[in-house]
């Protein structure tokens, strides 16, 4: 049986993105390298074929990717990383984390960035530095990321990525790193396709807090796609706050693949873009091997958030939670696409999902579709998804203490959010997430009043 | 302190309060006493203001406004307290953030300076030991994993750090066995002063050996049906209600 999900491929069933063609791919970094050069081409050769996809396409049919095919993106100008460097210093200062890299539209600027004080057994190399400086090295580590095997935007990602970083643990290494990604206007309609590989060796740990900012209001498109290869025993904990302007389009792939005996959490809390696509597929491999997949999302306005989670059970033992709430107003529009398949041979599979929503208008719409594909006979499996708004009696019994009915309804939905964030393992990351949930409420209040 | 004249109340358009008239003065304490589904507990919602309940004749008067106009927030700030029944459960709202928001909204109210977190603290220990809280019980969500004994002493509680003016305690006694329902009593009769008027709604008789009223009132069918002093709830728990509400109780 394959181990590999099957391609999303829909004949006929797309939208043509004239950017895409326009790019030149030999200009891009690494277009001395025949290898390189060919895997580019051959990703683009294959998202031609796919194109974006349309609503029609299944795991597509709450996004309508029209506007985005339609939008006239331009390549990001090197020299905006040096104008925004004092601003970015100011906004985001580093959190506690041993390293952090800091990209400024999809470019890793080298100045901004800290990894002076890397741990042994570690190495983390920005992806256009490892194209010019250790080809090698790049193609043992990153040349599966020219396989074509995903969907749409994460082939397009494998043909136009320009920069991105290789993390590499050997076995028993421990790393804890930042990777802060902000758009800053540069006077076009920046498209960047950052890649992120991450290899963590046997027995090892890593932490990684991503962060994807902006400075201004402007409209551009991020699509980053991770890929990650957990070894045997290794853990990882893998948090990313999603704070992009309103204009923003985000559509990210995070890809997994577990052995046995490692564990992978996953927490996201987003409150910006205009349309967020959040992909993230784990294949457990591993017996032994689990997953958590939880997150928290904030929208108003015209947003809207596409969660697709996709869990693949291949091996015994193994454990997978995936877990999503979201608060929607206004008419922002969240989704939900859970799937937890379960291969013949995944015996005492343990996994569950769980969809919550909280609707603070009547315009806004929540989509839940959490599935289960079986194949295995002795598994405990379940999910559930719940949309609601504000319960009354609640809100009642706070107001019959004294509590207006402002804060009375902020009080309860920062409850709703808070009791979730709380399930986050590490302590400084819960702190940092539960920071923007609460910055999130305080800016929705300003708003309000304004 | 409180003036309720000819006050119908209907709930989905079927009346359950008819013409119903009670004055409470400060530092009295009336038990109301009714069967199942009397309208109790419909008193109590309408006094505090919930939504869903239409007011289709009548006034209530308290401390000099008209409570029906004022927001269930604005009434408790005006120091109008309910116990409530079902206490509800909050999940992620900590009690202890909770007390504190609802105190410091109610003393805002008064003209009081706001406790700060470390005063607050202070308060709450010693209110809450001699209800026998613990500390440990305010570190949890709001209501939440308490037995009915516990979520019935935070009522209490919240009383006694809001000190309302009028505090209406519906059924506060169910769902208590003897010694929580004397813990209780004991944190409510501490309350009890001049300043300060006390509605105690039950069902039971035994509620009213430890807090001991100056009135009581028969209620069935949505009216009073009699009052007098502490002496009518021992006949009734003689008798019955059915003695005295010529077997309407079951039509009511």
């Amino acid at each position: 049986m394959s181990v590999v999900s099957p391609l999303t491929t829909h004949p006929g069933r797309s939208i043509a993105l004239p950017y895409a063609g326009r790019v030149s791919l030999a200009d891009l970094p690494g277009g001395n390298l025949s290898w390189l050069l060919d895997g580019r081409g051959a990703a683009m050769a294959r998202f031609a074929e796919l194109g974006l996809p349309d609503q029609k396409v299944e795991e597509w049919k709450y996004s309508n990717l029209l506007p985005l095919a339609k939008t006239e993106f331009t390549d990001p100008e090197r020299t905006a990383a040096e104008a925004a460097r004092n601003e970015i210093k100011r906004r985001f200062s580093k959190r506690s984390a041993a390293a952090r890299l800091v990209f400024v539209n999809g470019l890793l600027d080298g100045t901004s960035s800290a990894r002076a004080e890397l741990p042994a057994g570690v190495r983390v190399i920005g992806l256009a530095d490892a194209i010019a400086q250790e080809a090698d090295l790049l193609k043992s580590h990153v040349g599966e990321f020219l396989k074509q095997d995903g969907h749409a935007l994460a082939v397009l990602n494998s043909a136009l990525t320009a920069d991105g970083c290789l993390v590499i643990l050997e076995p028993e290494a421990e790393l804890e790193l930042e990777l802060l990604f902000v758009a800053v206007p540069d006077g076009g309609t920046p498209a960047y396709h950052p890649r992120i590989s991450i290899h963590v060796g046997e027995g090892s740990y890593l932490s990684l807090g991503e962060q994807h900012a902006t400075l201004g209001g402007h409209e551009y498109w991020s699509n980053p796609v991770a890929d990650i290869r957990l070894g045997e025993n290794s853990s990882m904990r893998h948090y990313r706050l999603q704070e992009e302007s309103v204009q923003a389009w985000q559509t990210s792939s995070t890809k997994v693949w577990a052995a046995s005996g490692a564990s992978y959490e996953n927490f996201i809390v987003a409150t910006g873009g205009r349309y967020v696509r959040n992909e993230i597929e784990v294949v457990l491999e591993g017996e032994g091997s689990s997953c958590d997949l939880s997150g928290g999302f904030m929208m108003g306005g015209e947003q809207e958030i596409d969660n697709r989670l996709r869990v693949d059970h291949t091996a015994p033992n193994c454990v997978s939670r995936l877990s999503y709430k979201g608060v929607l107003d206004e008419r922002s529009h969240g989704v939900f696409q859970g799937k937890t398949v379960v291969r013949r041979d995944a015996q005492k599979t343990d996994g569950n999902q769980l969809s919550r929503a909280l609707l603070l208008s009547p315009e806004a719409v929540m989509d839940a579709k959490p599935e289960l594909e079986i194949y295995a006979d002795d598994v405990k499996c379940s999910h559930g998804a719940t949309v609601g708004e504000l319960d009354c009696e609640q809100l009642f019994y706070l107001r019959a203490r004294g509590i207006d009915e402002a804060s009375a309804r902020r009080l309860l939905i920062a409850a709703f959010l808070d009791e979730h964030v709380q399930s986050i393992s590490d302590k400084a990351a819960r702190g940092w997430l539960a920071g923007a949930v609460t910055g999130w409420l305080a800016r929705r209040e300003t708003e309000r009043a304004a | 302190m409180l003036e309720i004249r000819g006050l119908s109340v209907s709930v989905e358009g079927k009346e359950i309060l008819q013409d119903f008239t009670l004055s409470v003065g400060a530092g009295e304490v009336h038990a109301i006493m009714g069967p199942n589904g009397s309208g109790k507990s419909t008193l109590s919602y309408v006094l505090a203001g919930r939504d869903g309940y239409d007011v289709t004749g009548g006034y209530v008067t308290y401390r000099g406004k008209d409570l029906l106009a004022l927001e269930p927030e604005e009434r408790a700030r005006e120091g109008l307290f309910l116990a409530f029944q079902y206490p509800v459960e909050i999940p992620g709202v900590g009690s202890a953030t909770f007390l504190k928001t609802a105190v410091n909204a109610v003393r805002k109210n008064r003209g009081e300076n706001e406790y700060d977190a470390m005063e607050f603290l202070k308060i709450i220990r010693e209110k809450r030991e001699a209800l026998g809280i613990s500390e440990e019980m305010m570190r949890r969500a709001l209501n939440v994993g308490f037995s009915g004994g516990e979520k019935k002493r935070n009522e209490v509680l919240q009383m006694s750090l809001l000190e309302p003016y009028l505090a209406v305690l519906d059924e506060t006694d169910s769902g208590l066995d003897i010694d929580a329902l004397k813990i209780a009593a004991e944190g409510i009769n501490a309350l009890r002063s001049p300043e300060r008027a006390m509605i105690v709604i039950t069902h039971y008789q035994r509620l009213l050996d430890y807090i001991v009223p100056d009135f009581v009132h028969v209620l069935a069918g949505g009216k009073i049906l009699r009052s007098g002093g502490k002496e009518l709830a021992l006949e009734l728990e003689e008798k019955g209600y059915s003695s005295l509400t010529g077997g309407t109780e079951a039509a009511a």
